[in-house]
């Protein structure tokens, strides 16, 4: 058989590229079969994956779309009605009443038009909040990523090399001290110190959520890392003369790639809430940026949640979506991918005969 | 037991020692004078004279060896005004206190029976709604949450949504700083109605924003005790299902709940910093924001201080509450 295909196909990589198309073929229909359980599991899941992937391409062609046009018709094109910053002038006004004061005021409410109404200077609310979409939704994704980046491969140092009173384990030990003082912060206190000391911008934000982010991986991962580095399948790779490096990344970081991804999901949405805090207190993003923590900041000192509640409300609702939306996928999945709560979930679904004494012993 | 306590506050030490470096040197070299943020008159010798008060024309050895030497005898340092830090701090950290209390009386008052309903109907319909409910307060930012209850809500309901008091106290009134306790302990039964009224909306914010926290974890627990023998002996024995959650399931599992509000309490303090500042809460919390914006030095070191302490702490008190509730745990 072998002589054969050798015969057919002189090259040889031909059918080793055939193979492995095969197994990597697998691999994504029983990754599809295992996403499809996942949604099968708990239809919020679904309803947070749904969300997310709604976000994201409205987030992409918000980018995407005015180079695109650019290029295909000759002038920008923008899914934005109008853009963030427009305003009419004279803008159209409605007459406010509060008390014995009537004045008018450039805050439309929401109509066909403007579907979620206009601010004070008469810009359309929907324009802008889709506009500060990108950096926001950027801001969550990538500065998660660098802390979990940061956090992780220290995680990693600190759990595969814990000998003691070697010089490994005491860089480990070192480690987790500096872990041990940062988790002592209160992060949302240290970041709004940061970001106070390095001046109002999008980057000092940036960089103080960086600063103050990491130390949970290194908790998440280390313990993982403890786990895994006592299983038979690592103790067989070492003994094969596998070297560490390639024992972690073959091993070690393929297993714990689930939990980490868990919590990068759920930590998303948490990042990009600390982010726009920071902003509402007015240290973080300078104003002329659209951003949803600053918009709900101007609104409020220009005191709109009297006379047009629908300026703070659509920019604080992009957040409370975006963030809920990564919070059900994560928190779906956290319950599916947990041994532990899926278990005790099949349990729960299935009237307890046979299942439960098999279980409690293998706790 | 009291090893594993003595044990757990030494470490404190090494803890605190590196956040106050970690603060001030980033405090410091970040913005090596604040005297022109500070001074009112914004005239060269009016600017001279507060570097030459505070020795910001020192080196920054100098100035951290200087801080730490005050720092141990009990001395944190004045803000820019002169005013000391320390006595400042321990006059707000009370009602800071007092309203994480509040917050934390709500999340277990409704936030492990909405777990326990959660679990009881896994899968099903309660199970989401209650799933959808906390992710709700986990997903809605903490200033949008504070401003709508306090300028939504707070009006409609003709809830108090400024302050812990309705008036001024004279001065020495307070006792504790703590406004629940004050009247208590003031015996004045007005004060007390008000100083409730005035908890009802910052506690409410703080408690919606982190009810996942209790509810999830009963919820988690629940799911792995319901199958139990002990579970199923109960039903047979004909018990009620309210009977069996609430008596049977729901006090094996408040083990680990207990040790997550713990944990919590600590996660809490972030949020006062937002929440106090929306309601005029004289806590920490505003005061934290006040010396941040302010480049109050001295003042955010000792905020952080306060914080570190009190997350440890809060770690501190959830582990030993772990080992009395479970005597299963060693204590090492």
């Amino acid at each position: 058989m072998a002589g054969d295909a050798r015969a057919t196909q002189p090259a040889g990589w031909l059918s080793r590229k055939r193979k492995w198309l095969t197994s990597q073929l697998t691999h994504l229909r029983s990754g599809l079969r295992g996403f499809l359980r996942i949604m099968r599991a708990n239809p919020l899941t679904l309803v947070g994956f749904v969300m997310v992937v709604l976000i994201v391409s409205v987030a992409v062609l918000v980018v995407l779309l005015p180079p695109i046009g650019q290029a295909l018709v000759g002038h920008p094109v923008s899914i934005l009605p109008y853009g963030p910053n427009y305003y009419p002038s004279p803008c159209p006004t409605r007459i406010v009443t509060t008390g014995n004061y009537s004045y008018p005021t450039c805050t439309l409410p929401p109509s066909t038009e403007h579907l979620l109404g206009t601010d004070n200077l008469g810009r359309d609310m929907l324009s802008r909040v889709m506009a500060a979409l990108p950096l926001d939704l950027a801001i969550g994704f990538v500065v998660t990523a660098f802390a979990a980046l940061l956090g992780g491969s220290l995680g990693l140092v600190a759990g595969y090399w814990n000998q003691p009173r070697t010089i490994k384990g005491a860089i480990s030990v070192a480690i987790l001290r500096l872990t041990d003082i940062f988790l002592a912060f209160p992060s949302l206190v240290l970041a709004l110190a940061i970001a106070a000391t390095l001046g109002r911008g999008t980057l000092p934000t940036v960089l103080a959520i960086l600063l103050t982010w990491w130390p949970y991986y290194v908790r998440l991962v280390r313990g993982e890392v403890l786990v895994v580095k006592h299983q038979p399948y690592v103790t067989a790779a070492k003994a094969a003369g596998l070297s560490d490096l390639r024992i972690l990344i073959r091993h070690v970081i393929r297993n714990i790639l689930e939990p980490v991804t868990v919590y990068y999901t759920l930590d998303v949405g948490t990042v990009l809430v600390t982010f726009s805090t920071i902003s509402f207190i007015g240290i973080g993003v300078p104003l002329d940026v659209p951003e949803w923590g600053n918009m709900v900041e101007y609104y409020q000192t220009q005191n709109l949640m009297g006379i047009a509640p629908w300026t703070i409300l659509a920019a604080g609702g992009a957040i409370f979506v975006t963030v809920l939306a990564f919070s059900l996928l994560g928190d779906g999945l956290r319950d599916v991918l947990d041994p532990r709560s899926r278990r005790a979930l099949a349990q729960a679904a299935v009237p307890t005969t046979v299942a439960a004494p098999a279980a409690l012993g293998e706790a | 037991m009291v090893i594993f306590v003595g044990k757990r506050l030494l470490q404190l030490v090494p803890v605190l020692f590196g956040v106050v470096t970690i603060t001030f040197f980033f405090t410091h070299v970040a913005v090596p004078n604040p005297c022109a943020a500070w001074t009112k008159a914004r005239t060269p010798g009016a600017v001279q004279a507060c570097v030459v008060t505070f020795g910001f024309d020192k080196p920054l050895s100098v100035q951290y060896t200087t801080y730490l030497q005050n720092l141990i005898s009990g001395n944190w340092g004045t803000n820019s005004v002169q005013q000391p830090v320390l006595p400042s701090i321990l006059r707000a950290f009370p009602e800071t206190l007092e309203l994480v209390f509040a917050s934390l009386l709500l999340m277990v008052v409704l936030g492990i029976p909405l777990g326990v309903v959660a679990a009881n109907g896994a899968g099903r319909w309660p199970d989401h709604l209650v799933r959808t409910f906390y992710l709700s307060g986990w997903a809605t930012p903490t200033y949008l949450g504070g401003l709508i209850l306090a300028i939504v809500v707070g009006p409609a309901l003709g809830l108090p949504y400024t302050g812990d008091f309705s008036s001024a106290k004279p001065p020495g009134w307070e006792i504790v700083h703590m406004s629940v306790i004050d009247a208590m302990l003031r015996l004045d039964p007005g004060a007390l109605a008000d100083a409730i009224l005035h908890l009802i909306l910052p506690a409410t914010a703080l408690a919606f924003l982190n009810m996942g926290i209790a509810t999830r974890m009963t919820r988690g627990s629940m799911l792995e005790i319901l199958p139990m023998d002990f579970v199923k002996t109960a039903r047979m024995k004909g018990l009620t299902n309210f009977w069996v959650l609430y008596r049977h399931a729901l006090r094996n599992s408040l083990i680990s709940t207990t040790t997550v509000l713990g944990i919590a309490a600590g996660g809490l303090l972030s949020g006062t910093v937002v929440i106090e500042n929306i309601f005029r809460w004289p806590g920490i919390g505003t005061y934290a924001f006040n010396a941040i914006i302010g480049y109050e030095f001295a003042e955010t070191i000792g905020i952080v201080i306060v914080f570190a302490v009190g997350v440890v702490l809060a770690n501190l008190v959830a582990d030993v509450l772990y080992g009395l509730l479970d005597p299963r745990v060693e204590w090492r």
